[in-house]
């Protein structure tokens, strides 16, 4: 079936479609009709999941949490002041190996206050033990909070899905809505190793001496080291289904390019238009879109960037101090491989200024006129 | 699953990472971890003046009042000496004692 819907209905479709049992949000712009879809959904009784009010981002995660270590499937979704609000309990999802699923919206973070997009919230979680998917549509979205409880839940680990604000949350697309027993046979119910229940009390989350945390986190990497094949392989397994891959990179016309750009979320898509326009100009210009940045995609990087001259890592984010958070990625990953390419760092489209097809032209022409990577941050946009 | 246990202090202690559960979970640190140690002022209850109303029990923030023989019974190896027992007391029964140590 298929539907014209909101980006932040295809977060809320997707949760409905994997089954989520319980739901606790606070609503945030540009998060809103998320919740208000789910809690629809849940009144109508298409979705049997437990709805659950709460007066902070702090408590829905805590909410989330506790379903979640109690075997219930569990979904949440929020934005900028709203995530790094939960900051404290996304270490607790992920140290507890309790797979949530979390829709956020990319939105810039105040003062001053904004609800336009760029990536610093989510980006501000890097560290935090949560896998990270960026989207750039809407039909991407939906699939993704499919195969994101898919992975999630085979190792135990919490999931964001990301969208940008308004680019993608408020634009309307057409969305193909998957069947509901195809989507069953793909993810089955969760069935958690232990979970919190009277009949083998457990207690979670105690005093955990020097003698054993450092185990606790050497699993945790051990297994998110295992989510790029696990994305892979789910990834295709939905296209054999859906006619949909779900991969953790993009990349558009890289074969034979000389320039490559890399982006994420909806700037992804912008990219290519401009990667179509500077190739009928005669530059070979190629784009990687970066869907999952937890865990990187260091082989995928590799693999397609070895092939390029020059690398323009387009950031909408930034590392105050240091550069675009992309780009220290992206440079980490080719770091003392042979042929390396000049890779350089561009920074835009902060705060939800417009990142359009002539910006990432600009940034062509700029990345085209210089033979090493600067220091600095190359800067597309701002008024000086 | 290969765990050590010493009797003296009934510390878990796994030998390698594959033993350790996935999740912080029921690790035992309680078992040895005694925190009545930290207490300075500990609750005596004089039972003569118990009438048995279950308040302190209810109210003790880290379950260290058990119910034995129907009257109160402090577990001194977990109580950390906080006093709510003996503020919330209706009969005021429940002195609180400097510790001698």
């Amino acid at each position: 079936m298929k539907k014209v819907i909101m980006g932040n209905h295809a977060l809320s479709w997707g949760a409905q479609l994997s089954r989520a049992q319980v739901i606790a949000a606070y609503p945030i712009t540009p998060q809103t009709q998320v919740v208000e879809l789910l809690s629809e959904m849940c009144a109508s009784g298409e979705l049997k999941a437990k709805f659950i009010k709460v007066e902070s981002e702090h408590s829905a995660m805590a909410a989330c949490i506790a379903a979640s270590l109690a075997g219930a499937r569990t979904f949440t979704a929020t934005s900028a002041q709203g995530l790094t609000l939960m900051h404290e309990l996304l270490h607790w999802a992920s140290g507890g190996r309790l797979p949530v699923v979390m829709g956020n919206i990319n939105r810039a973070m105040a003062p001053g206050w904004s609800i336009w997009t760029d990536q610093n919230d989510s980006l501000s979680q890097r560290d935090t033990g949560w896998i990270q998917f960026y989207c750039a549509s809407n039909q991407e979205v939906l699939d993704t909070v499919i195969q994101a409880f898919r992975v999630s839940e085979a190792l135990l680990i919490p999931s964001m899905v990301i969208l940008d604000a308004f680019a993608l949350s408020h634009t309307y697309e057409v969305v193909d809505i998957p069947d509901q027993d195809k989507v069953d046979s793909y993810l089955p119910a969760f069935n958690p190793p232990v979970r919190l229940t009277p009949a083998d009390p457990h207690a979670f989350g105690g005093l955990t001496s020097p003698e054993h945390y450092f185990e606790l986190r050497y699993k945790l990497q051990k297994d998110m080291e295992k989510v790029p094949q696990l994305i892979e392989e789910t990834g295709r397994e939905y296209e054999r289904l859906f006619g949909r891959y779900l991969g953790q990179v993009e990349d558009y016309r890289c074969d034979d390019a000389e320039l490559i750009f890399v982006s994420s979320g909806t700037a992804g898509y912008t990219a290519r238009v401009a990667v179509d326009e500077l190739r009928e100009a005669g530059i070979k210009a190629g784009n990687l879109r970066v869907k999952v940045f937890r865990p990187f995609p260091f082989d995928k990087v590799r693999q397609i960037l070895g092939r390029a001259k020059k690398v323009a890592v387009v950031d909408r984010n930034i590392s105050y101090g240091h550069h675009g958070i992309f780009y220290q990625e992206v440079k980490s990953a080719l770091y003392g491989r042979a042929n390396g390419a000049t890779v350089l760092g561009f920074v835009t489209g902060l705060g939800g200024r417009d990142m359009t097809p002539e910006a990432f032209k600009e940034i062509a022409e700029v990345a085209l006129a210089r033979d090493r990577a600067e220091e600095d941050i190359l800067w597309i946009g701002v008024k000086r | 699953m290969n765990q050590k246990q010493s009797k003296k202090t009934e510390k878990i202690i796994f030998e390698s990472e594959k033993d350790v559960p996935l999740m912080p979970m029921s690790l035992g640190s309680m078992r040895f971890n005694k925190t009545g140690a930290w207490r300075n002022i500990r609750p005596e209850i004089n039972l003569a003046e118990c009438i048995q109303c279950g308040i302190c029990w209810k109210f003790c923030p880290d379950v260290a009042i058990a119910i034995k023989n129907e009257f109160p019974a402090v577990n001194y190896d977990y109580c950390k000496g906080c006093g709510i027992c003996s503020e919330e007391c209706p009969t005021k029964c429940i002195a609180m004692v400097e510790e001698r140590k």
